[in-house]
């Protein structure tokens, strides 16, 4: 699917109407099948630009069309359609605590199945198989009949990647997919994902703090700062001076370990006042 | 979707047990519907439909003169007095008895083990709190009918009786809950049962203690029309008269001035609870 | 925009209306609330204290010991017992089904959905909610005729207005994550609900129905006294004969089977949250 934004600027989802927008006029177009890393220190505003993109946050100003055609001029249920042709994977994985990992991963089909068979899987899982086979490339496949609350961090974040491989999507948003895993998992994770997407020829647009894994495996690079595109350059091409003017002042996200959850937005805390005495 | 081996990493272990609950379910539906002779296709029947329809037809217009609407007034007024006086009755009995079964005040139980006595005394008031919850009001209401006769008094006692032992049940499972500490450190330095209760069980625990009572409150008002079908005075006897003589319209202005009732209770509770907690 | 100061500037004495002053005013009224019940209401306080009532009372509960406990009596007591257990279970089944089917046009499924349903459906929640038991019995008496029919009907009327609400309530204070991930899918509302929320709420939804099944047991054992069945309609009618043996192997029936269905309850919820 090719994704073309143009002077698109939206709000952060949690931000009161009328806070600053958090994406400034930005411009992207991606074409079918590219594979994009976005990089950027907290608060750039790359979740609120995955979520634009999977038309989850309304835009405050510009377009944006997705394979062609403008996702908010359609009518609901070809919306709904157009949904069901794109998998967003936030954050924090959507795991539900008591859910069993089989049903948590099929879920991510359920835009490709009818409702009564939908409602008769969560009796009886359908396509077990499949799910299997999605787990065993993220190498989780004895964890198939467990229950969510059951696994680790690292393993529920694979769960959630593992939901990418099911669905029936030709676009891939997937938000810091690498935050809770260790260096060898966070290489297969990414590794799975890439040739995966490669193979069926799914765009990927990944939001990642770890630079040399983004640099390592996406052919090209989008670099955002204060909600502002900083660059867009193959990946070739993005040297250590870019990314030092980018994480300029946030130099220990640059180096060191990735936060795991997105820092509270607050507004400008107020500088300090001078004392004043009050006479009787 | 059957295949003729699947592999045994990918049968389902849950399976068998969802499809055994399953079918229990449905064979103890079974002696249920029979038990309870439920028919629903009985209230569908032309005769049934015709009495029904008659019923509730009578229901619009709801009398609305204005003797039989001070009337109502009154009588919901009786019935939220019947209720705010059982409640205060009510925790005459439960605030004691709550304070007597309480393991935090124990003094014999701070160096480890509680003596004999002090614990069966709890267990003792702990079983009357039981007890007297377990009862159904209407139950007591019916027994004191015959001892104080007809009106509120009995209707007062049942419910002070009743809303005791499930007040004092709740009191006592609030202040065990919260954090203990505090009071056990009172009682090791010296200060009495009651001291340490007014200056380390109920700060802690008063807003999650009034917040119960408000709610309870206002289910009694609920009792106290239930307990007017047995002669305890107040807007349920009055409802009773009028569903005998199938008034419908008054039936229905009764009706609908207890939804506004208990809404107002409904709402004035949350606010309290709001401002307390 | 004005600095802070460093000190407080000098304050007048607090306005009769102030905050702490609410309290004393909540208090005062509180009070005048109780004394107002106290004497509005007759109550013969003289007529229940004195020493005439309490050997009457005395009297009373004489007359309940010994226990009517022969085989015939004991078996309809059974029966009765029996027909009150099931009418509490089955109309505790059907408005926990009524209640979660009431509860989700009852609530916001997640910020920014229209929820046009929502004020109706609570209002119509409250409504069921507001009219108790025995009310709900006596008008349904009409349609269903007596027996326990009618009184299975209206104790599932009522529970489904309490239950609907509490359902209402869970569902929308559940952690909105998954659903938001399954609606950016364009999965519809209903399946969005099946495979996100409901797996969050359901503990808490199956341990406020087993909760109200504790308090239906109550009720059930006295719709009967209105003739909708259960053990109430034989503990009026031997009342009513002063027949107090036969009542008091009646009262112990229904404390029996109270205490079968609370221990139920607590040990379903003790292993629900193992």
């Amino acid at each position: 699917m090719k994704l073309e934004l143009t002077g698109v600027a939206a709000r952060h989802p949690a931000a009161r109407p009328g806070a600053a927008p958090a994406l400034h006029p930005l411009t992207l177009r991606v074409a079918a099948g590219e594979h994009v890393a976005v990089i950027g220190p907290s608060g750039a505003g790359k979740t609120t630009l995955l979520q634009v993109l999977a038309c989850t946050l309304p835009l405050l100003q510009g377009t944006l069309q997705l394979g062609g055609v403008s996702p908010w001029r359609l009518p609901k249920r070809e919306l709904q359609a157009l949904r069901g042709r794109l998998f967003l994977a936030p954050q924090v994985p959507p795991l539900p605590p008591r859910q069993r990992v089989v049903t948590s991963v099929l879920a991510g089909r359920l835009p490709a199945m009818g409702l009564w068979e939908s409602l008769a899987s969560l009796f009886k899982p359908r396509e077990i198989p499949a799910a299997y086979e999605a787990l065993r490339r993220f190498d989780l496949e004895d964890k198939l009949f467990e229950r969510a609350d059951r696994l680790s961090g690292g393993e529920r974040q694979r769960v959630g990647l593992a939901r990418a491989l099911l669905a029936p999507a030709r676009l891939w948003l997937i938000d810091e997919p690498l935050s809770a895993l260790d260096p060898t998992r966070s290489a297969q994770a990414i590794s799975t994902l890439v040739d995966e997407a490669r193979a069926r020829g799914v765009t990927l647009v990944a939001t990642l703090h770890q630079v040399d894994t983004a640099l390592a495996h996406f052919p090209r690079i989008v670099g955002l700062r204060d909600g502002a595109l900083a660059f867009d350059l193959p990946a070739a091409e993005v040297s250590r001076e870019r990314l030092q003017g980018l994480y300029a002042q946030h130099e220990e996200e640059l180096h060191g370990p990735a936060p795991t959850a997105e820092p509270a937005l607050n507004d400008n805390p107020a500088a300090p006042q001078p004392a004043v005495m009050h006479c009787r | 979707m059957n295949s003729a081996a699947t592999r045994p990493e990918l049968r389902d272990p849950a399976w068998l047990g969802r499809v055994f609950w399953l079918l229990a379910a449905l064979v103890l539906l079974w002696p249920l519907t029979v038990a309870t002779e439920f028919r629903p296709w009985v209230l569908l029947e032309p005769a049934n439909l015709r009495i029904s329809g008659r019923f509730i037809g009578s229901f619009f217009p709801p009398v609305l003169n204005g003797e039989f609407l001070a009337m109502v007034l009154r009588e919901t007024w009786r019935t939220v007095a019947i209720a705010t006086a059982g409640i205060t009755l009510a925790l005459v009995i439960a605030v004691p008895m709550a304070l007597l079964s309480v393991r935090v005040l124990s003094i014999s139980a701070l160096p480890g083990r509680m003596a004999r006595g002090p614990f069966w005394c709890r267990q003792v008031v702990r079983w009357t709190l039981m007890v007297l919850r377990s009862v159904p009001e209407l139950v007591w209401a019916l027994v004191f009918v015959r001892v104080v006769g007809l009106g509120p008094t009995a209707g007062v006692l049942a419910i002070a009786l009743t809303y005791g032992g499930m007040l004092g049940k709740v009191y006592a499972e609030i202040l065990e809950s919260g954090e203990t500490q505090p009071t056990e450190t009172l009682l090791r330095n010296g200060s009495g049962r009651l001291q340490a209760f007014f200056y380390g069980l109920l700060p802690q625990n008063a807003a999650e203690l009034s917040s119960y009572t408000v709610y309870r409150w206002e289910c009694a008002i609920r009792s106290s029309v239930v307990l007017g079908f047995v002669g305890a005075g107040g807007l349920g006897q009055q409802l009773d008269v009028s569903m005998k003589m199938f008034n419908g319209g008054e039936v229905a202005t009764m009706l609908l001035v207890f939804i506004a009732l208990v809404a107002l209770a409904d709402r004035v509770s949350a606010g309290l609870r709001r401002g307390l907690g | 925009m004005k600095p802070d100061a460093a000190n407080l500037p000098y304050r007048l004495p607090p306005k009769m209306f102030d905050a702490r002053c609410r309290a004393c005013w909540f208090a005062a009224g509180l009070l005048v609330l109780i004394g107002a019940s106290f004497w509005s209401l007759d109550l013969q306080w003289m007529q229940f204290l004195s020493l005439d009532a309490a050997r009457s009372m005395g009297r009373f509960i004489g007359e309940f010991f010994p226990p009517d406990l022969s085989a015939p009596f004991v078996k309809k007591v059974a029966i009765g017992a029996a027909e009150t257990l099931a009418m509490s279970l089955l109309g505790t089944l059907l408005a926990a089904a009524a209640g979660l089917a009431l509860a989700l046009p009852a609530s916001r499924l997640h910020d920014g959905a229209r929820a046009r349903a929502r004020a109706p459906t609570r209002l119509l929640l409250n409504a069921l909610r507001a009219i108790p038991e025995l009310v709900w019995a006596a008008l349904l008496l009409i349609s269903a005729g007596l027996g326990p029919f009618a009184g299975t009907l209206a104790l599932a009327l009522h529970t489904t207005g309490v239950l609907g609400r509490l359902f209402a309530e869970s569902i929308e204070n559940a952690p909105p994550g998954p659903a938001f991930a399954l609606r950016a899918q364009g999965v519809g509302p209903l399946r969005v609900f099946c495979y996100a929320t409901l797996p969050q709420v359901l503990p808490q939804l199956m341990s406020y129905t087993l909760y109200r099944w504790e308090n239906n047991i109550r009720a059930a054992a006295v719709l009967g006294v209105v003739g909708a069945g259960g053990l109430g309609a034989l503990l009026s009618f031997h009342m009513g004969l002063f027949q107090m043996g036969k009542t008091a192997t009646i009262l112990a029936a229904m404390l029996l089977m109270v205490a079968f269905v609370d221990g139920l309850s607590y040990a379903a919820r003790r292993w629900m949250t193992r």
